[in-house]
């Protein structure tokens, strides 16, 4: 029976609602309880900050096309590793890379900066095997996958035939397959065209072939997610991405959600998460006229409350760019005309890579910038607007220290505006240089841990209320006399003083010190077998796949440390 | 009563097929019948079974003779020669699975020492172009289900990949591909008239060698300059060309596979680099994919393992232990070997014996040699140490990658000889074994 007291502490807990009280935390036996003995090991916070471990909501940090960035990239290695005068070997194993870090560094950095929880944010289910063998080597994070469904031809013929109870089973039998925790959506039916070399571009654009719209999937998809009671919502990236003038296409999606209301028991409250809004969020008709569409999209958030966003903020680094909506990243290549790599995938999804230089001195990249922190400074309920760098899209995770600075400080913004060469004209196409909000403390903890964590159904796991797993950050910031210089609020959030994972200090002054076990979550859905659906199952397995039904769900030895989320369906 | 396990993977070819049946006797140790393998396939999994398998490690003694000893000295021996070594090297993993692989990647941290794969003397120079140009491909469902055209450049699968053809690309009847064979057209780029020219539909008998020429008049031809073709490139009619140019452009959804006859003939990595173009070109007007024919059913495994343990693929270089550095050429196991740089040698799941030139091996043999490996092979014959492990897909499960990156997950089919380690709890021991030493101050 190990006992431990963080005495003293600034505690912001939005889930418990603890706004900066001085409140001991106390842990037994790595929960989260009321009390402990005067034998318990004591942490002294005092002029300290307390929060629970942070919750990453949407990164891309494991699986085939993580890794396929990982070794088209050995430049990511040669130039940005830390190696060269940063982070020696710390942990058990060396840490390599810098937008796409290899696993050990991944679960190494996310704990030095105070997070114990990621969430994939796409796992192609015919190879999640290999994303299940990364979070075996990812030390300290617990972790989770989402399966991607909005490229899928199981949903597509299902929605298409109106046959919600099939398609909510067979989402059910996916689920429990590739031990996935939720449902995933990237450029809905974009990425099936991408398969003939097309796109779909709005949300009623056809699907070839399969004559279905995205609207019609991502409505059907909302409505199998609510029947089965998932613990996290429908998560989208929708069409036409990071294109001028999309943002009418984004609130065309988000609009797709008006009238449903989340039905689950774990305090789930939206229906829908649009994921890097800040790529969604552009007005303009080209490049040349390009403009911040933040304000549309977040006047749309803001009052509608079944909607949960992310920033995806950029973080003007080079960076990896990869993600299942392979129209965009072919795309994206015909612009910078860097090595491009694309994986088409068997009957359900396809994916792109490549790599990305967001320059200071490029007019686009600096009013990409000015989206993302508007998007956050615009939100009224910040429970609902997650901190997020869509990693390693619009740069690496090891940068939210940094997003955090800028969405605190008016100051940093404009040290970083005043760094960019078309100032001017960022400052022109968006509101940021006019906008004078700085976030606080409690802000940035419903953004980083109680907000995600809500979102996910798991603030009964991530947060610091009795019985919850006892994963608590501790910030060397004084929450009555937070630092005038801007950078020591980056540097406080880079480096914990104190990392517990259930209750083991994993981190001490910045440094690890422990390798705990870990967990991989994942959404058991009880339900009855579904003929019909098991029927469907084998018919394509036997006839479209290449993989035998039976080697492809992940054989409960490939699973780390499975931890399910269980929910019955009658 | 015999049993019949179905859906076993067959641990030969990149194909990495998991279609096999095979029926195991009543007791779990023999080997009856396998169903749905190709012929090389098949004497794997009688090899698996057979009453001549190595079961102890065995040392080479000073009178030259081979004397069992063992695992436990076995792993002693090799952990105290990996911290004496400056620069060991492990290289091999065209036959293991991927937690072996793991588990490898962690020994040679530890040690402080060389890691490298087969690739190193097959695909080595198309990962060299994929650094450089990306690499646009699919699973190779998509090729049954979607494509209408096939390329095979330098590849001969119906005797490399016996089943590539009928499993994957040219034969079956996918989603869109109702039809099969029929409808879908074959193009073979070859010197040879090899077996898999015979069931093509055009066959370009390239002149050996001139490759990157070829792919530049087609780039040429698809950019709009075919009419400034000479009246012949690489040995190809210029009408030649053109029709099949036309094909390329008109297909639905078309796959170039490339094989080594790229990437071991002149030109190597550019020859991969201009093939990537190629597709990116292609891709302007049509939908178009390439694919390595990777050799062994899991040599795509330790570039896809060390990738997301290390940042690279091949050709590593953990002497520092802090950080991983990769430098073809430098730390390539051949071109060291050459240059007599490494100073312990463990040659596992594949046989350096047979694939090095003759000068690397004997300079690697001037210093320990360690073999891991299933089978007596002439690796494990010029070896200081020869441990004996599991055959994965046979005594072992296990994940492998698929030449298509695809996991395919590998069952056991029947006992291993007793007390026959796997390849992931032998190189554990060692590594546990080497922390051992070091913690005691012995090394």
């Amino acid at each position: 029976m190990s006992e431990l007291i963080i005495k003293n502490g600034y505690v912001f807990d939005p889930i418990s609602g603890l706004k900066g009280d001085k409140a001991d935390i106390s842990v037994k036996d790595g929960k989260i309880v009321d009390k402990v003995s005067n034998k318990a090991e004591v942490i002294d916070a005092a002029g300290k900050t307390v929060m629970a471990g942070g919750v990453d909501i949407h990164c891309h940090v494991a699986g085939p096309k993580v890794n396929l960035g990982r070794e088209m990239r050995p430049e990511d290695k040669f130039f940005r590793g830390e190696y060269r005068g940063g982070i020696l070997k710390q942990g058990k194993r060396m840490e390599m890379g810098f937008s796409i870090p290899s696993t050990w560094k991944t679960g190494y950095a996310y704990a030095r900066m105070g997070y114990t929880f990621t969430n994939e944010a796409a796992m192609p289910p015919l190879l999640a095997p290999h994303v299940h063998e990364e979070f075996r080597d990812t030390p300290i994070l617990d972790q989770a996958a989402m399966p991607v469904f909005g490229n899928n031809w199981f949903c597509f013929e299902y929605i298409k035939n109106k046959e919600l109870e099939n398609n909510a089973a067979y989402i059910a039998w996916l689920l429990n397959a590739t031990k996935g925790i939720g449902i995933k959506v990237v450029n809905p039916g974009g990425t099936e065209a991408w398969a003939w070399g097309e796109n779909c571009t709005t949300i009623n654009d056809p699907v070839p072939y399969f004559d279905i719209t995205p609207a019609e999937i991502v409505k059907g998809l909302i409505e199998a997610n609510e029947y089965l009671g998932l613990p996290h919502s429908v998560h989208i990236h929708g069409n036409n991405l990071g294109n001028p003038g999309n943002y009418k296409d984004t609130i065309d999606t988000l609009k797709l959600a008006e009238g449903t209301k989340a039905k689950n028991k774990f305090g789930r409250e939206q229906v829908l998460h649009n994921t890097h809004l800040q790529f969604h969020s552009y007005k303009g008709t080209s490049w040349a006229d390009f403009e911040s569409g933040a304000k549309e999209v977040m006047d749309y958030v803001n009052s509608n409350k079944n909607i949960t966003v992310d920033i995806g903020q950029v973080t003007l680094d080079e960076t990896t760019t990869m993600t299942a909506d392979g129209p965009f990243e072919y795309h994206l290549n015909q612009l910078n005309h860097i090595k491009w790599a694309n994986v088409d995938v068997e009957l359900e999804t396809g994916s792109g890579i490549v790599p990305y230089i967001y320059d200071k001195n490029i007019k686009v990249c600096g009013i990409q910038w000015a989206i993302g922190l508007e998007i956050g400074l615009y939100a009224k309920d910040l429970m609902r607007v997650h901190i997020t760098t869509d990693h390693p899209n619009a740069g690496p995770f090891t940068r939210y220290p940094r997003v955090i600075k800028w969405l605190m400080s008016q100051k940093a913004r404009e040290a970083t505006l005043d760094t960019m060469k078309w100032k001017d004209k960022v400052i022109a196409a968006s509101n940021i240089a006019s906008m004078d909000r700085e976030l606080g403390l409690y802000d940035i903890a419903m953004m980083t841990r109680a907000g995600p964590a809500k979102a996910l159904g798991l603030s009964s796991i991530y947060s610091l209320t009795k019985g919850a797993d006892a994963n608590i950050a501790i910030y060397n910031l004084d929450a009555n006399k937070l630092p005038s210089d801007p950078e020591l609020i980056e540097a406080a959030f880079q480096n914990t003083a104190y990392t517990l994972k259930e209750g083991v200090v994993v981190v001490k002054d910045g440094q690890i010190v422990a390798e705990p076990p870990k967990y991989t979550l994942w959404t058991k859905v009880n339900m009855p077998e579904n003929a019909q659906v098991m029927h469907d199952i084998k018919e394509k397995f036997s006839r479209n796949y290449t993989v035998n039904l039976e080697n492809y769900a992940v054989f409960d030895e490939h699973v780390h440390n499975a931890r399910a989320i269980e929910l019955d369906v009658a | 009563m015999p049993k019949v396990i179905e859906n076993v993977g067959c641990p030969y070819c990149g194909c990495s097929c998991d279609d096999v049946r095979v029926t195991v006797s009543d007791d779990g140790k023999d080997i009856l019948e396998v169903e749905n393998v190709c012929a090389i396939g098949t004497e794997i999994f009688k090899h698996g079974c057979s009453k001549d398998r190595i079961k102890l490690p065995r040392m080479r003694q000073p009178d030259g003779s081979m004397k069992d000893i063992s695992y436990e000295e076995a792993i002693d021996w090799t952990a105290r020669h990996l911290l004496k070594a400056k620069k060991p090297l492990m290289y091999g993993f065209g036959s293991t699975n991927c937690e072996g692989q793991a588990a490898a990647a962690r020994v040679m941290e530890i040690a402080g020492g060389m890691l490298d794969n087969c690739a190193t003397i097959c695909h080595g120079p198309s990962f060299l172009a994929i650094f450089d140009n990306g690499y646009p491909t699919c699973t190779l469902g998509e090729v049954k289900n979607r494509a209408d055209v096939i390329v095979y450049w330098g590849s001969n699968p119906a005797h490399a990949h016996p089943r590539h053809m009928s499993r994957y690309s040219i034969f079956p009847r996918g989603f869109f591909t109702g039809k099969g064979q029929k409808k879908r057209t074959v193009i073979v780029i070859d010197p040879r008239f090899t077996d898999t020219a015979n069931v093509a539909d055009y066959h370009l008998q390239i002149k050996q060698g001139h490759d990157y020429e070829l792919f530049n008049a087609f780039r040429m031809v698809i950019q709009g300059h075919g009419n400034d073709l000479p009246d012949e490139v690489a040995g190809v009619k210029k009408e030649q060309i053109l029709e099949v140019a036309e094909i390329m452009k008109n297909a639905r959804f078309g796959t170039v596979f490339f094989g080594m006859g790229l990437t071991h003939s002149d030109g190597r990595n550019h020859n991969i680099d201009i093939a990537i173009s190629l597709t990116r070109d292609l891709n302007k007007v049509s939908k178009w994919t390439i694919m390595a024919m990777r050799g062994h059913y899991n040599i795509t495994g330790p570039g896809v393992v060390w990738s997301w343990t290390f940042g690279f693929p091949y050709c590593l270089d953990l002497t520092k232990q802090n950080h991983a550095h990769m430098n073809p050429g430098e730390t390539s196991s051949v071109d060291m070997a050459m240059r007599d740089e490494v100073d312990m040698f463990i040659n596992i799941g594949t046989d350096a014996g047979a694939h090095f030139p003759i000068p690397a091996v004997k300079h690697l043999k001037k210093h320990p040699w360690v073999t891991i490996d299933p089978s007596i092979n002439m690796a494990s014959e010029i070896s200081d140490l020869h441990i004996p492990v599991c055959i994965c897909g046979v005594d072992v499960g296990g994940i492998v990658y698929r030449m298509d990156n695809v996991p395919i997950q590998f069952r056991k089919v029947i006992e291993p000889p007793e007390g026959v380690m796997d390849d992931e709890t032998l190189l554990n021991k060692i590594a546990d074994r080497m922390e051992e030493l070091k913690a005691k101050g012995e090394a």
